[in-house]
């Protein structure tokens, strides 16, 4: 373990003090990192150094640290979650940088992702379009055994896939139109792979579809950037069943 | 006070469906008139909200994060329970009853495990008809694992993202509720107080976390599903925003807290790596299905490659001391026996806190992709956190404060001893006695969730008449003020120490004197140290910013300031409780061999602990235990 090897590293790091401030980058020293710091530990120690030095602390969205909540939103060096393969920014460690290193910490930026503060952005956006039709119209209780519905292992592996989404909006901060269709796709898919969802696919993929304007989300212009910028690996695969899903929607 | 848990009499098979026909039903068109308040929106709170609201209920729904779909269960891997005996390998309603009131060391409620054990194959159908993608095999039916402390395969999941799907399911079904109007969903709000009017749960107090607003929300019923209290370790599996703060103001307005001391330390999580450390993170128990945990033999071995160390000189502790059980032992067994390794000098890894978890004969026997397949993103969560290929060389593992069996007392309605306020899920303390059994919280959850608490809130409300109490009472504004003041103090004091480094502080003193064995000695030092830490926390804190904005430190300040409180109180539970059972272990009651010996003659009994204010010791209250269907016996894995 190499424990005693530091690293000090300069930070530019947008600040803003709520929405309607205009923001601007600070400069900030990172020092005494390891290599085993986590991303947002080594914010946490620049963060007790401001504290102690009466200033305000940087703020960023962040709650179960390991990569699963969908919570942490940085944009690290122009690339959402600091670009590693299927890593969030909570998960991304300091061994990927070197002593010396200016890193640029942005929020994520999209037009239906206002602003809150610092790093921290308004994602309801997602939400509404999750209440748009992203379930299935069971009741509680009063529903079939669990195996009275039979589903194939390939297909409960590809509806996984999908599911797998956390909600983070890294595929909107890495669009350039801002679009939320991987997110939307992913949904959509999942429940329009499984036999419960079918019942309600095409009004789902409508209802879903129309929200997801509504927001304030961009187009899908086949850039592939939402992919790249997915912390889970979703594939771009799944926009192109909700598209389909939506051609078919317009025949039904 | 001898508490009443109102618990059904008669032939426990029947007991659920007995009280569910005894319980007096609120009029379908009278539904809409009550309101209903939710703090939390995790698996529990969120299936609990989104039932209600479709029952035709008025809900009002809070969660501290910016979506429902965050909450901790989100973090849950491995799976959840069910009796559904689909590998028809013995299993039954009785068998999971069983095993859960034996993992938990006889110190739970019948009846209450009975009907978690009876509704946990509803929970499976329920979470199916949302589309959960549980696990199939090929020909399309749910596949099952096995957890630890139990023999047959019960647990069904979803690759090692359980928690995720089933939350993601509960947030769908609360998603269709907030678009019907049924459940206006509160983001960013944080609950700061209870508001009891003439002895009854009337509402509470909350503050708006972007504008720093202080809020009023008045109803006929409030429930809390906020979780577990395990980050009063300050290190542990929860997520960074979980506390104790809402069911620590509920106690400081009367309700009675159970069983504080019975903390569950996880042993398979990855070890701390240095003192700037914010978090652990859990790698599934289900990895124990096929993992095998070992220690070296030899101090002089534990810094050699783990290649190096041939199979006669490694110990696989938990296969030679519980040969039935093996690596699937219960976690309070598994733990305290991974920290009795270390312990000898035996531990590897950074500070010697470390045992292996190993693959290698798994990997031999079924192949790399099958085990890939079965808990890739554990690995890649491993590999990312450590930079080991756990495919390659075994994994290092250590023991973590993980999940909290105590929590706020209820009887069988899930009502705390204040009428009017409910309490769900991890917040709550009622099914897993001493220690709780893997995959077994997911089911708690939803069962309070989904199956529990829309018929139980339904025999209160029809006593009470909707809407008699607004926020313009008296009362709402006295808490509006209280909240205020709190918040200011901790802005003014100004200190020197940030709000984490008190965190720390404590976490330090809970995890060396009230962790994994506890003494009379360690726990009256905790007591005597505890104090001490809040009144400098009081006097030396230093938050910055205001109080009418987004900050982070004041949140957090409010959390500290409730853990420094609460802290104590686990630590007055575990003294009190001379005797060794599940988690709570003292270590002046044991065994010849080291196992846990309980006094089911002095102890059988939940504990439930009365504030009485600050600087004044807390009542205890006792609930007398029967064990009527599970006889008594002394638990062994063997
Ligand atoms: C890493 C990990 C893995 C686990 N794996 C498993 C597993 O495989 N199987 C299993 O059965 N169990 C597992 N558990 C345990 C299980 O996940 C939890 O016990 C369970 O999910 C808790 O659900 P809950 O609804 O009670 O609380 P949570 O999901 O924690 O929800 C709490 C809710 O309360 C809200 N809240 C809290 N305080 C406040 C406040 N003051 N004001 C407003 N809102 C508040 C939060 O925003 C959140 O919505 C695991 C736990 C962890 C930490
Ligand atoms: S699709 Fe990927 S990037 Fe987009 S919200 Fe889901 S997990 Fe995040
Ligand atoms: S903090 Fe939860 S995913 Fe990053």
């Amino acid at each position: 373990m190499s424990d005693h090897k530091t690293m000090t590293l300069t930070l530019i790091v947008w600040r803003q003090k709520n929405a309607n401030d205009p923001g601007k980058f600070e400069t900030y020293s990172a020092k005494n990192i390891t290599e085993h710091h986590s991303f947002l530990e080594m914010l946490d120690c620049v963060n007790e150094d401001l504290i102690l030095a009466g200033k305000e602390p940087i703020v960023f969205d962040h709650d179960c640290r390991e990569g699963i909540c969908g919570m942490c939103s940085q944009v690290v060096n122009g690339a959402p979650h600091g670009g590693q393969d299927r890593t969030t920014v909570c998960q991304l460690h300091m061994r990927k940088f070197k002593d010396g290193d200016t890193i640029y910490i942005e929020p994520w930026r999209a037009r239906a992702f206002p602003i809150i503060k610092d790093l921290i952005v308004d994602r309801t956006a997602l939400d509404t379009i999750i209440q748009a039709g992203g379930y299935t119209s069971c009741h509680t209780g009063g529903v079939p055994d669990g195996n009275a519905i039979l589903i194939p292992k390939p297909i409960a592996e590809e509806a996984t896939d999908a599911a797998e989404c956390i909600g983070c909006g890294a595929c909107v901060a890495g669009c350039p139109n801002g679009a939320a269709m991987l997110f939307t796709g992913a949904k959509v898919s999942q429940l329009a792979l499984l036999p419960q969802g079918k019942a309600e696919a095409v009004a789902r993929v409508k209802n879903m579809t129309k929200a997801m304007m509504e927001c304030g989300f961009g187009n899908c212009t086949n850039h592939y950037e939402c992919q790249a910028a997915c912390p889970k690996g979703i594939n771009v695969k799944f926009i192109a069943r909700m598209n389909r899903e939506f051609l078919k929607a317009q025949f039904a | 006070m001898i508490l009443d848990g109102k618990c059904p009499t008669g032939p426990i098979e029947k007991s659920w469906d007995k009280h569910r026909f005894d319980l007096k039903l609120v009029n379908p068109a009278n539904k809409r008139k009550y309101n209903i308040i939710m703090v939390g929106t995790g698996l529990a709170g969120g299936a609990a909200a989104a039932s209600l609201g479709e029952l035709g209920y008025n809900v009002q729904a809070f969660c501290y994060q910016d979506s429902p779909r965050r909450a901790h269960s989100i973090a849950a891997q491995g799976g959840i329970n069910a009796a559904k005996n689909y590998p028809s390998d013995g299993d039954s309603i009785l068998r999971l009853m069983y095993d859960t009131i034996k993992g938990g060391d006889f110190r739970a409620r019948e009846a209450d495990v009975w009907r978690l054990s009876q509704v946990s194959n509803n929970i499976i159908d329920q979470c199916v008809a949302q589309g959960v993608p549980f696990a199939r095999d090929y020909a399309g039916y749910l596949d099952n694992r096995s957890f630890g402390g139990a023999q047959v395969s019960r647990t069904f999941y979803s690759r090692g993202l359980t928690g995720q799907q089933l939350l993601l399911g509960a947030y769908s079904a609360l998603s269709r509720q907030i678009k019907a109007g049924t459940v206006q969903m509160y983001n960013r709000r944080e609950m700061l107080d209870l508001v009891v009017v003439d002895g009854v749960a009337r509402g509470i107090t909350v503050r708006n976390m972007v504008t720093g607003e202080i809020e009023s929300y008045a109803a006929d019923a409030v429930c809390l599903a906020t979780g577990g209290y395990v980050n009063v370790f300050y290190l542990s599996t929860n997520a960074k925003g979980c506390s104790v703060t809402a069911n620590w103001k509920a106690a400081k307005k009367g309700a009675f807290f159970a069983n504080p001391c019975y903390t569950q330390i996880h042993p398979t999580c990855i070890p701390q790596a240095g003192e700037y450390q914010s978090k652990l993170t859990l790698m599934s128990e289900s990895l124990r299905n096929d993992g095998r945990i070992w220690a070296p033999k030899k101090k002089e071995d534990v810094s050699k490659l783990p290649a190096d160390i041939s199979d006669a000189d490694r110990d696989y502790f938990l296969e030679r001391k519980y040969p039935s059980y093996g690596n699937l032992a219960p976690r309070d067994i598994s733990s305290r026996s991974a920290k009795e390794a270390c312990d000898a000098g035996l531990g590897v890894g950074p500070g010697g806190r470390g045992v292996y978890l190993d693959f290698a004969d798994s990997i031999k026997r079924l192949s790399e992709d099958t085990i890939r397949e079965r808990y890739g993103n554990l690995f890649e969560m491993y590999e990312k956190i450590t930079d080991e290929n756990a495919y390659k060389r075994p994994m290092r593992i250590y023991p973590a404060p993980h999940y909290a069996m105590g929590g706020l007392w209820v009887d069988y309605n899930l009502m705390s001893n204040i009428p009017g306020l409910f309490v769900l899920g991890e917040a709550n303390f009622s099914v897993h006695g001493a220690n709780r059994l893997g995959a077994s919280a997911l089911m708690q959850g939803l069962s309070d969730g989904y199956f529990v608490i829309p018929y139980t809130i339904g025999g209160y409300l029809v006593t009470v008449k909707p809407g008699a109490v607004t926020t313009d009472h008296p009362e709402f504004k006295k808490s509006v003020v209280d909240v205020k003041a709190t918040n200011n103090k901790y802005l003014s004091i100004n200190g020197k120490k940030t709000v984490s480094e008190f965190h720390r502080e404590l976490g330090k003193v809970m995890w060396n004197n009230v962790g994994m064995a506890r003494s009379k000695e360690s726990l009256n030092e905790a007591i005597k140290v505890i104090p001490q830490i809040r009144d400098e926390f009081w006097n030396n804190v230093k938050v910055t910013g205001s109080g009418t904005e987004l900050n982070q430190q004041l949140e957090n300040a409010g959390r500290v300031a409730d853990f420094l409180e609460f802290g104590e109180l686990l630590a007055r539970d575990a003294l009190h409780r001379e005797e060794s059972c599940g988690g709570h272990f003292r270590v002046e009651h044991q065994l010849p061999d080291g196992e846990a010996m309980r006094d089911d003659v002095n102890f059988s009994y939940v504990g439930a602990w009365e504030y009485k204010g600050n600087d004044k010791e807390p009542e205890l209250h006792k609930e007398p235990l029967k064990f009527e269907t599970i006889h008594l016996a002394v638990r062994s894995y063997k």
